[in-house]
């Protein structure tokens, strides 16, 4: 059985969603919304992590080996201005967006192995995650034509 | 004769239940020889008291209140009876002003707004020019302005870089107003007041704010069969002394409360089950997440004791006519947005809305604050229509006869905290303030003059007199106010009145729609058919094109008139060819405007303001069923430490409006509140060895302000400073810091992105001994536990008159 990897990605994958959000509030802080939304989100993928925790411990007893090429990096730290806070934000989007799918994906593995508990913190997590994107292009859409059209 | 100092709120006139509102008509007069009296209405705080302003010789000698008025029968508010004396005042600005060689100097018309037109052409050539021009206006000028500088900005420049101090103030009004129930509009009305059973008031000061609103509450609890008080709110304000039941909560803590006590009315079966199925959208959501919140978690977070919520719920609960009212003890809180929609599920899943007594005020804090909001000139469309409909831009596009991709809607328009960083990033490089005090008004202040001073910004300020922000403005245009030109406005429970011109406006000053109107002529905006895109050349003009642009939508004018607004009580909207006298509440069916063609909004995201799609939102089918918004409560931005161990909460008190460019200028109203204060609890006092009178110091992390305690019953932990002082009437080398914004935080609501003003963490350590000297915090808002503070009177100068109607 292979949920086990993808249990594990997707907590890598929160936890390092969790840094980034960090990251890009702690370079943005001039940007107040974005500085305190960052903050609060990593506080949420924190607690996605947290509550994968048990299903990975469970599940990594019947794991075979880690395939290759399982996790992806899509965090290289921030930048500044403008332009900058539009790249960072797209860099969040796509982490986010790796979690969402994880989320559909263990969501549909924990249907197949009849696990409910684990249904449960999906059901409870991937509402979340689907918030953090919208909020995440919501966003950006405000700031691209300033940043891109209008700014030097 | 009565001394409106001493006492802000005059004689009671008593009431019973579902009888009518005595008369009392107030008057105000510096001479018995009036030559005439002109209709108007105030524009010193949102209740919309109607007056007639007293004419003699061409100058303004006093105030009356209109007895035929629905909002006040007769009554005014302090700042109305003396309020009017600024207009004036010797320090009126009388010609433009433009910055040569580092100094404002006197110039004419033609050479100010010459350098405006320049700069704002030299900005809009090339692409993305419109990105360059930012407005910040106000909710203090006249309907016909906003909708004037509405489609200068939106049809003209095509920017959606135009907001109004109405962030600051009703942002959240509007905002929960649309979440909850589709579109913004009052659903109550004043006339609630008169047949409920029980008040409740979140977060609202209405003895300071909007005296006579509570002068008719105070009518109502001194007659036969009062209603009930509940008041929330961390200061011991008139409105909490009053009330039966106070909950002191921790300030940025609403939420918890709200959550909780709606948890209790649903547990005890206190709610109208057959309402919820028929009219709302979200209950089983709602009891989801309130159900976190029992009465114990409740009183953790917020430090109220958990038996007074639960009393606070059996209040609510028992009521048949509940009347409700928030203001900025939530708006301009943590998690505002929120909030407020708790106080709309409040009574949705109670059935209070649509009947008399069950009423509901999301409240303004500003005069004509509503006319920003529906005319556009803030961050909503015309009409109160919905930026991400392309139908609505498109009856936008077909009214103005201009192609749909120059009215910005992209995105939500651009709201001011989000343009006041544009300017300070650089990319907004021209920006236009009208009728506001941002050097005074807007958080963390020492930032904002940062940007004002920036020598790449030009700043245009256009206003009565050379306010901390026109200090530091490129051009300074003198604007005409209220008695001085004619025009319309609306106030919080969408009653709309006319006010006349009574005299000439000082010198060359202007009004605001001549300015505004003279701008679009000289920039040669144009239609697609090559002809004016605003043809206009007066006030009733422009009224008469906001009535086609409100056609069909819930502020539909079309069925007012001047005429019709001339001589008797103002009008409440929707006023229409169905409803010629206009409608006073809203919903009295049920059916509420969240159709998908018609609601304001696809909805957000209450905790981080994610917008929802037009998609989305129709798989919803509200079917005019109204939505049951709820959150968990999240801690406030910044909450205090071990640096700064205080919760500072800001405020006004019943004498000054805003930052006092008029009420700073009466000279009752001065010498009643004549400068900064901090106010303390008795504990807090006792460890920091602070007095009443001492000379405090208050620093946050942004910056330090000194002012005198007041020794109050404040709630332990909060301390409160008045936003109103800024720094005009002090010369330059005098000035030591005391503007309460010195301290907040620059940081807002997610949904509604009212900055919170009302929460930041602060410490406190005394300056000096009082040394006899008294804390110059008056005696009405805020008693001292002792009484070695003479009470707060304004003696023979305030003296007034008030005549009851002859039973």
């Amino acid at each position: 059985m292979h949920l086990a990897h993808y249990l594990g990605l997707l907590h890598q994958s929160q936890s390092n969603l969790a840094e980034a959000f960090r990251q890009v509030a702690d370079a943005h802080h001039e940007e107040p919304d974005v500085e305190h939304l960052c903050r609060q989100q990593a506080k949420r993928c924190d607690r996605h992590a947290e509550l994968l925790q048990p299903f990975a411990r469970r599940y990594s007893e019947d794991a075979p080996q880690e395939p290759d090429r399982l996790h992806s990096e899509l965090f290289r730290g921030t930048r500044t201005g403008g332009i900058g806070l539009l790249r960072d934000l797209q860099d969040l989007y796509l982490m986010a967006a790796e979690c969402d799918i994880c989320w559909t994906v263990i969501g549909q593995a924990a249907q197949g192995a009849r696990d409910k508990d684990l249904l449960d913190v999906v059901a409870q997590c991937e509402g979340e995650t689907a918030i953090q994107l919208k909020w995440l292009r919501s966003r950006m859409k405000s700031a691209a034509p300033q940043a891109l059209v209008v700014a030097e | 004769m009565v001394d409106r100092i001493a006492d802000p709120w005059g004689a009671r006139t008593p009431y019973a239940r579902g009888e009518t509102w005595p008369v009392r008509v107030d008057e105000y007069v510096t001479t018995p020889e009036v030559d005439r009296w002109v209709q108007s209405a105030s524009i010193l705080h949102a209740n919309g008291d109607a007056m007639d302003i007293a004419v003699r010789d061409g100058r303004i000698v006093g105030v009356r209140g209109r007895a035929v008025d629905r909002i006040n029968h007769g009554r005014l508010d302090p700042k109305d009876l003396y309020g009017w004396q600024a207009n004036n005042s010797a320090d009126r600005l009388t010609r433009p002003l433009i910055r040569e060689g580092g100094r404002l100097v006197e110039t004419d018309w033609d050479t100010a707004m010459g350098r405006v037109v320049q700069r704002s052409k030299q900005l809009l050539d090339g692409p993305g020019g419109w990105g360059h021009l930012g407005f910040y206006t106000t909710g203090q000028l006249f309907l016909e302005e906003y909708y004037a500088l509405g489609v200068i900005g939106k049809a003209g420049i095509g920017t959606p870089h135009m907001d109004g101090n109405t962030r600051l103030c009703t942002a959240t009004a509007a905002a929960a107003l649309k979440a909850s129930f589709g579109t913004d509009g009052q659903p109550g009305s004043y006339t609630d007041v008169d047949h409920c059973d029980a008040i409740a008031l979140w977060g609202h000061n209405v003895a300071e704010t909007q005296t006579v609103l509570w002068t008719r509450m105070l009518d109502r609890r001194r007659g036969p069969n009062p209603p009930a008080m509940l008041a929330v709110d961390p200061r011991a304000t008139p409105v909490a002394r009053e009330a039966d039941l106070h909950l002191a909560v921790r300030a940025g803590t609403n939420l918890a409360l709200m959550n909780g006590l709606l948890r209790e009315i649903i547990h005890r079966g206190w709610y109208d089950s057959e309402y919820v199925a028929a009219h709302t959208i979200g209950f089983a959501e709602l009891c989801k997440v309130v159900d976190g919140y029992p009465p114990d978690r409740v009183a953790d977070i917020c430090d109220v004791p958990a038996a007074a919520v639960e009393h606070a719920a059996e209040l609510l609960g028992a009521s048949q006519r509940l009347l409700s009212t928030v203001l900025q003890g939530f708006y301009q809180s943590n998690q505002a947005t929120a909030a407020a929609c708790q106080v709309n599920n409040l009574h949705l899943i109670r059935g209070m809305l649509g009947r008399p007594g069950a009423g509901l005020y999301q409240m303004n804090g500003q005069p004509t604050a509503q006319n920003t909001r529906e005319t556009g000139a803030d961050g909503d469309l015309p009409g109160l229509r919905n930026w991400d409909n392309p139908e609505h831009i498109q009856q936008l596009a077909e009214l103005w006869n201009v192609d749909p991709m120059t009215i910005p809607h992209w995105a939500p328009p651009t709201h001011a905290m989000q343009i006041w960083r544009y300017a300070e990033q650089g990319s907004i490089k021209l920006l236009w303030i009208s009728a506001t005090n941002p050097a005074v008004s807007l958080p963390e202040l020492t930032r904002i003059r940062r940007i004002l001073a920036k020598p790449e910004l030009f700043v245009v300020v256009q206003d009565l007199f050379l306010t901390e922000t026109a200090e530091l403005a490129d051009v300074v245009l003198p604007g005409a106010t209220w008695g001085e030109k004619l025009g319309t406005f609306t106030n919080a429970d969408r009653t709309v009145h006319i006010s006349e011109k009574a005299v000439d406006p000082p010198g060359e000053a202007r009004p605001d729609l001549d300015i505004f109107l003279d701008y679009a002529r000289r920039m040669d905006f144009r239609n697609r058919a090559g002809d004016p895109l605003i043809p206009w050349t007066g006030p009733e003009e422009v009224f008469a094109a906001w009535k086609a642009c409100s056609a069909g939508r819930p502020c539909d004018y079309t069925g007012i008139t001047y005429d019709k607004l001339r001589g008797g009580s103002g009008i409440q909207w929707p006023c229409t060819e169905q409803a010629p006298d206009g409608t006073e509440r809203l919903y009295t069916d049920g059916v509420f405007n969240t159709d998908p063609d018609y609601c304001e909004t696809y909805g957000q995201d209450l905790t981080t303001g994610a917008e929802f799609t037009a998609d989305e939102y129709r798989a919803k089918e509200p079917g005019g069923r109204a939505f049951l918004h709820t959150a968990d409560y999240q801690p406030s931005p910044e909450v205090p430490g071990a640096d700064h161990p205080f919760l500072l909460t800001t405020g006004r008190t019943v004498y000054h409006f805003h930052t006092r460019t008029k009420t700073g200028r009466a000279p009752q109203l001065n010498d009643a509140a004549p400068d900064v204060w901090v106010e303390l609890n008795p504990a807090d006092a006792g460890k920091l060895g602070i007095a009443e009178g001492d000379l405090v110091g208050i620093s946050s992390a942004r910056g330090a302000v000194q002012a005198r305690a007041r020794i109050c019953g404040i709630r332990p932990g909060v301390v409160f400073v008045p936003f109103h002082y800024g720094y005009f009437d002090v010369t330059r080398d005098d000035r030591v810091p005391r503007a309460a914004n010195e301290l907040t935080i620059t940081a807002w609501d997610p949904v509604s992105k009212q900055p919170i003003f009302k929460v930041a963490a602060v410490r406190l350590g005394k300056i000096a001994d009082a040394d006899g000297v008294v804390s110059p915090a008056p005696t009405i808002g805020s008693p001292p536990v002792g009484d070695a503070v003479p009470p707060t009177a304004g003696g023979p100068a305030a003296r007034t008159t008030s005549r009851r109607e002859q039973e």
